[in-house]
C-alpha cells in the first residue's frame, strides 16, 4: 500500500528563531520613511533552506506523482522541455519595454500562438492578456459591455448561466457589473431550450456556456442555442474549461461562440504549479475585435510590432501582455503536438473517460445520473452509497489518497448529489486507470469506518477545513 | 503519441466498451459542425522543437546581450540558484491548487510562510497567497474598499502606470466606483497635498498613494495622507516594492489599511512582464472581504498541525456570484519562488539587498546628472528608480545608444506630455559599476554629436 513521506518541518521561524533588533537606518531617508527594526524574517543557511523546501515538496502530490483525474482541470502531463525553454534567458530576461528591435523572437511566438489558437477555436482573433480562466470571463463581459453600449443598447444588464456553469462565470459575470439569471437543465442535463427562449429578452447581454458542459455532454443543441441567443440581440460565451474535449473535432466558432476564453493551463499542457501563473486568452468573431485590449500583436513586411491605435478598446485587463512563459510553453506544446496530436488527445482524453465510466457504472457501486454518452469526464453519484453505508463524496476522495490517487473533484456540478467528477486525460495509460477504478470499486465495498476515517497514509489524516475558518490563523505571529 | 499511452491499444480499449469506431464516442457532434482536422502543420519532434524555438530565442536581446536601464517597475533581480532547484519539484510544479489539503501539506505549509513572511514586510496583519499582479492588486483593493464601506470615489494619484490606471478603470467599472486622480508636485515629484485634500471626503472608499511611486521618488509626507485619509473616514492603500522595504518603514507604521505591490522581484524573472506575483495584505478586521485565496493552520483528526485554504466561503467555487473576487487559478508557483528566496535572502540579506539598490539609484542618478544636457526631474528622494531630462531629442539618443548594446530608460512622454524627452531610469543589484561607466560614456559621446 501507498505511503507518503511525513515530516514533521517545523515552520521556518521555528527551525531558526529570528527577533526584533534596532538596525542602523538608512540616513538620507526622512525619518517619516526610515526603518528601525530588522525586517523579523529568519536568517537560515542554504542547507536547511534546500531541506526544508525538499521536505514540504515530498508532502505534496503533483501530475507527475500520478493519476490527478479532478474533473474540469484537465490534469494532464506537463512535458518537460515546455519549461526548459520557457527558462532561457532569451525569453526569461526580457524586459516588456525593450525596444521593439530586440523582442522580435517574443512577438513572433504571441503572433503565432494567436494564429494557432484562432485555427483551434475557429474564432477570428485573440487576446493573450488575461492571467487565468476567470480573468478571461471577466474580460469577456468586458467586452460583452463595450459590444452593447457602441451599439448603443445600454438595457442589457442580464447574463444568462446554466446551473451547471463553473463558479468563476457567476462571479466574474458579477464582477463586470451583471445580473446573474440562472435557468435549470433538462433531465438529459444539458440546457432547456425552452426555458432558454422564455429567459432570453431584450435585457439579455449574453448567455455563458461551457460545451461539453460540465457534467461532460455536449450540448447537441448548439446551433438552435446560437440562433436562439442571437435572434435577441445577445452575445453567446464559451468558456472553454472543457476544450480538452473537442479539439480537431469541432469549433467553438462553428458552433455560433462570439467569444471564448481558453485555459492554456488546462488544454495546453503548461503546469498549473500550485495554482498559476495561469493564461486564459480570449478569443473573438470580427464584430469584437475593436473592443479587445491593447497592444495587438502585428507584423509588416519583416517585422512584428506593438499596435495601441485601437480606439474603441477597453485598454488593459493585466499589466503588460499576459503571462508570457506560459504563453511560451503553450507555443512549444502546440508545435510539437501538431493537428493530428492535439485531435488524437482529444480522442482519447475522450476515450479513456468513457471506458472508466463504462467499468464503474457496470460495477454496479456507483450511478450516472443524466445522459449516458459523455465526453472527456462524466460525475458519478455516490447517492447509494450515502443511503446504504452513510459513506460521502467527501469519504471516498479522502479514501483514494490512501491508495496514493489523487481525488476527482467532488460536490460539483451542484445539480449532481454526492458529486465524484472524473476527468483522467489522454496522459493516462490503461493499467493506470483500472488500478483507479479497482480502487474506487474496493472503496465502495470497504467498512464504512475505515472509508470515513481516512486517510492515513498521508502526511496528516483527515484535516478540519472547518477549524480554519471558525478561528482563523493565517500567519505565523497568529499562532 | 509521446504524451498519449493509450493511442497504441485504442482499438483494444473500444473493444472491451463495445465501440467501433472512436467516431461514435463523438457522434452526439452534429455533422455541420464537426471538422475532419485542423489547418495546421503536422507537430514536431522535440529536438527539432528545440531547434526552432533556439532560432526564436535568438532573435531576442535578453538582459545579459543589452545592458538595460528600463525603469517602470519591471528590473533584472538575481535569483538564486536555490530558488531554481526549488520551483522545479515537480511534486510543486505539477501540483493543482491545494484543495485536497491531506495531499498538498508541502505547498500549503510553504503559501503560509509566504503569507506570514508578507504580512510581517508590509505591517498588516495578514496577507493573501497571490493575486495576478501589482496591477490587478490595486483593482482588488479598490473594490474591496467599496465592499466594505460602501462608498464609491476611489482616490489615485496621476503618476501611476498608465497600465495600471487602465485596468483600474476596467475592474471600477462592475460596482460604478469613480477613479478620481491627482496630480503631483512637478518640482518633487510627489502627490500634491493641496491636490489631495481636495479630493477627499465623505464620499471617498480608499485613498491609494505608492511608496516609491512611478517616477521612483519617496512619498515622505505619509503621516499627513494618513491623517487625511482617516479624518475622511475612507481607507489607505499602499503600494510599494517589496524590495526597498530592507530599508523602508512598513506602510502598516504609518496607518495603511492594506497595502499592494508586484512580488516578482522575488525570484522571479522578469519573463516579458509575466510571472508576475500580486502582494496584497491588510489588517485581520477587514479578512472577510479579502481577494483570492487565504491559507490557515488547523488541525487533522488526530489533532496534529495541519495547513489547508481557509474561509473558502467568500470564493467562487462556494459562493459563485456573490463572491469577494471571480479569482481562483492565481500565481501559486510565483509565491514558491518568493518564499524559497526569502528564506535564503532572511531579513538581513534584505535589508543589504534594500541598501545597494537604494545606492546604486542614487550613484546612477548623480553620474548622469553630471553629464552636460541631462538633469534630474524631481527633487524627491528616490529609490533605484528616478527621472532624467534631456535637453534633446531623447528618442534619437536612446535609438544611438541601442547600438552600443544599451537599452535606456523609459521614454516617458507618450503618457505625460508634460514630461517632454524626460525618461525613467531603474538599476539594481544586478548593475555593476562598469555598467553605469558604460552608460555615462555612451550617453557622452551620443549626446554631443
Amino acid at each position: 500500500m501507498y505511503r507518503s513521506a511525513v515530516y514533521d518541518e517545523p515552520l521556518l521561524n521555528e527551525l531558526v528563531s529570528s527577533k526584533k533588533e534596532k538596525i542602523k537606518p538608512l540616513g538620507i531617508l526622512p525619518d517619516s520613511l526610515k526603518r528601525n527594526e530588522k525586517i523579523d524574517i529568519p536568517d537560515i543557511d542554504e542547507t536547511q533552506v534546500v531541506r526544508h523546501f525538499h521536505h514540504l515538496s515530498q508532502m505534496n502530490y503533483g501530475i507527475d506523482s500520478g493519476i490527478y483525474p479532478l474533473g474540469s482541470c484537465t490534469m494532464k502531463y506537463n512535458p518537460k522541455i515546455c519549461g526548459e525553454i520557457a527558462s532561457w534567458d532569451g525569453f526569461a530576461g526580457t524586459n516588456p519595454y525593450q525596444d521593439v528591435s530586440t523582442i522580435q523572437g517574443n512577438l513572433q511566438v504571441m503572433f503565432e500562438l494567436e494564429r494557432m489558437l484562432c485555427e483551434i477555436t475557429g474564432m477570428d482573433y485573440f487576446s493573450l492578456q488575461p492571467a487565468a480562466g476567470a480573468q478571461g470571463e471577466f474580460l469577456g463581459m468586458l467586452l460583452t459591455r463595450a459590444y452593447h453600449e457602441f451599439n448603443k443598447d445600454f438595457e442589457r444588464n442580464e447574463i444568462i448561466l446554466p446551473d451547471t456553469s463553473h463558479g468563476t462565470n457567476p462571479a466574474s459575470a458579477a464582477m463586470a457589473g451583471y445580473k446573474l439569471v440562472e435557468i435549470p437543465s433538462t433531465k438529459e442535463g444539458t440546457v432547456d431550450l425552452d426555458v432558454l427562449e422564455k429567459t432570453l429578452s431584450e435585457k439579455t447581454a449574453c448567455f455563458m456556456l461551457t460545451n461539453p458542459n460540465t457534467l461532460g455532454i455536449f450540448e447537441s443543441e448548439i446551433l438552435e442555442i446560437s440562433k436562439l441567443v442571437h435572434d435577441t440581440g445577445a452575445l453567446l460565451y464559451y468558456d472553454g474549461a472543457n476544450m480538452n474535449a473537442i479539439m480537431g473535432k469541432a469549433k467553438p466558432g462553428d458552433m455560433g461562440f462570439d467569444i471564448v476564453h481558453l485555459n492554456l493551463h488546462k488544454t495546453f499542457a503548461t503546469p498549473h504549479g500550485g495554482g498559476g501563473p495561469g493564461s486564459g486568452p480570449v478569443g473573438v468573431k470580427m464584430k469584437l475585435e475593436k473592443f479587445l485590449p491593447v497592444p495587438r500583436v502585428c507584423k509588416n513586411k519583416k517585422d512584428y510590432f506593438f499596435d495601441y491605435k485601437a480606439p474603441e478598446s477597453i485598454g488593459k485587463i493585466k499589466g503588460h501582455y499576459g503571462n508570457f512563459s506560459v504563453l511560451l510553453k503553450a507555443y512549444v506544446y502546440i508545435l510539437m503536438m501538431g493537428r493530428d496530436g492535439l485531435r488524437e488527445s482529444s480522442e482519447i482524453a475522450v476515450l479513456n473517460s468513457n471506458y472508466m465510466k463504462k467499468k464503474l457504472l457496470d460495477s454496479g457501486r456507483y450511478e450516472l445520473p443524466y445522459k449516458e454518452l459523455r465526453k472527456h469526464e462524466f460525475v458519478l453519484s455516490c447517492e447509494k452509497l450515502k443511503q446504504e453505508k452513510n459513506v460521502r463524496a467527501l469519504d471516498v476522495a479522502k479514501r483514494l489518497l490512501d491508495y496514493g490517487f489523487h481525488p476527482p473533484t467532488i460536490y460539483f456540478p451542484l445539480i449532481v448529489k454526492e458529486a465524484l467528477m472524473i476527468e483522467p486525460t489522454e496522459s493516462e495509460s490503461k493499467e493506470d486507470l483500472d488500478r483507479y477504478v479497482d480502487a474506487l470499486i474496493k472503496i465502495a465495498d470497504e467498512k464504512p469506518e475505515i472509508v470515513k476515517n481516512a486517510p492515513n497514509n498521508t502526511p496528516v489524516n483527515r484535516v478540519d477545513d472547518v477549524g480554519a475558518t471558525k478561528k482563523p490563523i493565517l500567519t505565523w505571529n497568529m499562532i | 503519441m509521446r504524451f498519449v499511452p493509450n493511442s497504441a491499444i485504442k482499438d483494444i480499449i473500444l473493444g472491451e466498451i463495445g465501440v467501433n469506431d472512436i467516431e461514435e464516442l463523438f457522434s452526439d457532434i452534429p455533422k455541420k459542425i464537426g471538422i475532419k482536422k485542423l489547418d495546421m502543420p503536422k507537430g514536431l519532434s522535440q529536438q527539432d522543437t528545440e531547434q526552432r524555438l533556439r532560432g526564436i530565442a535568438n532573435k531576442n536581446k535578453s538582459f545579459y546581450d543589452v545592458t538595460s536601464f528600463l525603469g517602470g517597475g519591471i528590473k533584472p533581480h538575481y535569483i538564486p540558484s536555490v530558488v531554481k532547484s526549488i520551483i522545479s519539484r515537480a511534486e510543486f510544479y505539477t501540483a493543482y491548487t491545494p484543495y485536497q489539503s491531506e495531499a498538498s501539506q508541502g505547498f500549503l505549509q510553504a503559501m503560509f510562510e509566504y503569507q506570514s513572511m508578507i504580512a510581517e514586510l508590509t505591517g498588516m496583519d495578514i496577507s493573501n497567497c497571490s493575486l495576478y499582479g501589482g496591477f490587478t492588486a490595486l483593482a482588488e483593493a479598490a473594490l474591496m474598499c467599496t465592499r466594505i464601506n460602501r462608498k464609491k470615489t476611489f482616490v489615485i494619484p496621476q503618476n501611476i502606470s498608465w497600465e495600471k490606471k487602465s485596468i483600474l478603470n476596467n475592474y471600477a467599472k462592475g460596482p460604478g466606483i469613480e477613479v478620481k486622480e491627482v496630480s503631483y508636485d512637478i518640482k518633487t515629484g510627489k502627490i500634491d497635498l493641496e491636490e489631495l485634500n481636495k479630493h477627499v471626503d465623505e464620499n471617498t472608499s480608499g485613498v491609494y498613494i505608492e511608496n516609491p511611486n512611478f517616477f521612483g521618488v519617496f512619498e515622505d509626507k505619509v503621516d499627513e495622507i494618513s491623517g487625511i485619509v482617516k479624518d475622511a473616514g475612507s481607507l489607505f492603500v499602499v503600494g510599494i516594492d517589496p524590495i526597498s522595504l530592507g530599508v523602508a518603514k512598513s506602510p502598516g507604521e504609518y496607518g495603511a489599511d492594506i497595502v499592494i505591490g508586484e512580488g516578482r522581484s522575488f525570484g522571479n524573472p522578469m519573463d516579458f512582464g509575466g510571472s508576475s506575483l500580486g502582494i496584497f495584505a491588510c489588517k485581520k478586521e477587514y479578512l472577510r472581504q479579502m481577494p483570492g485565496r487565504i491559507i490557515g493552520i488547523t488541525k487533522d483528526a488526530d489533532d496534529k498541525r495541519a495547513f489547508c485554504m481557509a474561509l473558502q466561503t467568500r470564493e467562487q467555487h462556494i459562493r459563485r456570484g456573490r463572491a469577494t473576487s471571480n479569482i481562483c487559478t492565481n500565481e501559486g508557483l510565483c509565491v514558491l519562488a518568493a518564499v524559497s528566496y526569502l528564506s535564503w535572502l532572511g531579513g538581513n540579506g534584505l535589508e543589504e539587498l534594500s541598501r545597494i539598490n537604494f545606492e546604486k539609484g542614487q550613484k546612477l542618478a548623480e553620474s548622469i546628472e553630471l553629464i552636460d544636457g541631462f538633469e534630474g526631474m524631481f527633487s524627491g528622494i528616490h529609490f533605484n528608480e528616478f527621472v532624467i531630462k534631456c535637453n534633446e531629442d531623447v528618442n534619437k539618443v536612446n535609438k544611438k545608444l541601442l547600438r552600443k548594446d544599451i537599452q535606456s530608460g523609459l521614454v516617458l512622454d507618450t503618457w505625460y506630455p508634460e514630461l517632454k524627452n524626460c525618461m525613467l531610469f531603474g538599476i539594481t543589484e544586478m548593475h555593476a559599476d562598469a555598467d553605469i561607466e558604460k552608460l555615462v560614456s555612451a550617453l557622452k559621446e551620443v549626446s554631443h554629436v
